[in-house]
């Protein structure tokens, strides 16, 4: 796995996700801006994404579509903030309607992605999400981080194992 | 937008639930064995009032619920959404380890 370190911080509502890669930056940087490219990796396996609009330029937007197992769909977007290629953009990411319009009822996240060159050779890819809503994703990420609750968490896998 | 899917308002009143070192226990026991409100109050240095809060919580994220028997009411696990608040912790860094090694496969179909 070349994801070498994944941060979570409470206080800022962030999760950091920092990956290697052998390959130059410019390369990493164009699965981002091939919208063919994007659209292999950002869906999850069972929900593949499709792009249906891709301007990755300050003030652009990029839009996808992900379907899931029994042909569910999932819209969402990027409204494109900063962009300095190959090294780093800023977007906000969120929920589309079915119009592929942001649905201003649902959360947001913003997304910092950052590709370093590595010491002889390679990518350093770290990407910095900010979480909009401090509830549930906050509640997430102190569930992660706290390690009462990941003993709490692992006594409750027990208790699951014995009841199925 | 797969990382806020799991931000659902339902979602998130099993986190706020979870959120809370006795609330988890309680969890914990009632899935065990269910217990009386009072004999939970037992358990801990709070007020039966305080207990029984926790566990309105608990019952409102449908982690649990209450059962009249007699003159007590009887609190249980729902074994089903515990495991969904459980996956739903994984699924949070699971979205980004699973979009890092499809881009790796994609980098390793380059000639």
């Amino acid at each position: 796995m070349p994801i070498t370190r994944v941060d979570k911080d409470l206080d800022a509502h962030t999760m950091t996700v920092v990956a290697e890669y052998d390959a130059p930056v410019e390369r990493v940087w164009q699965l981002y801006a091939d919208p063919r490219q994007l659209e292999r990796f950002w869906g999850p396996p069972s929900w593949p994404a499709t792009v249906t609009d891709h301007d990755l330029r300050p003030g652009g937007r990029v839009a996808y579509v992900m379907t899931g197992p029994d042909g569910e769909k999932s819209a969402g977007y990027w409204d494109v903030l900063e962009v300095d290629a190959p090294h780093r953009f800023v977007v906000v990411d969120g929920f589309a309607d079915d119009a592929g319009q942001p649905n201003p009822n649902m959360p947001t996240t913003r997304m910092e992605l950052e590709l370093t060159e590595r010491a002889g050779g390679g990518t350093t890819m770290t990407v910095l999400s900010t979480f909009a809503s401090t509830a549930a994703m906050a509640q997430l990420l102190e569930m992660g981080m706290e390690e009462g609750m990941r003993e709490a968490m692992g006594q409750i896998d027990g208790v699951l194992a014995e009841a199925t | 937008m797969v990382v806020d899917e799991l931000t659902t308002p339902e979602t998130d009143r099993i986190f706020h639930a979870l959120a809370d070192a006795t609330r988890r226990d309680i969890v914990r026991r009632v899935l065990v064995q269910a217990h009386s409100v009072s004999a939970l109050a037992r358990e801990y240095p709070m007020s039966f009032a305080a207990v029984q809060k926790h566990v309105a919580v608990l019952e409102e994220a449908g982690l649990v619920s209450k059962q009249r028997q007699g003159r007590e009411s009887l609190v249980r696990g729902d074994v089903d959404r515990v495991r969904e608040a459980r996956s739903a912790l994984d699924a949070l860094e699971l979205v980004w380890r699973e979009r890092v090694a499809q881009m790796d496969l994609i980098l390793a179909e380059d000639p």
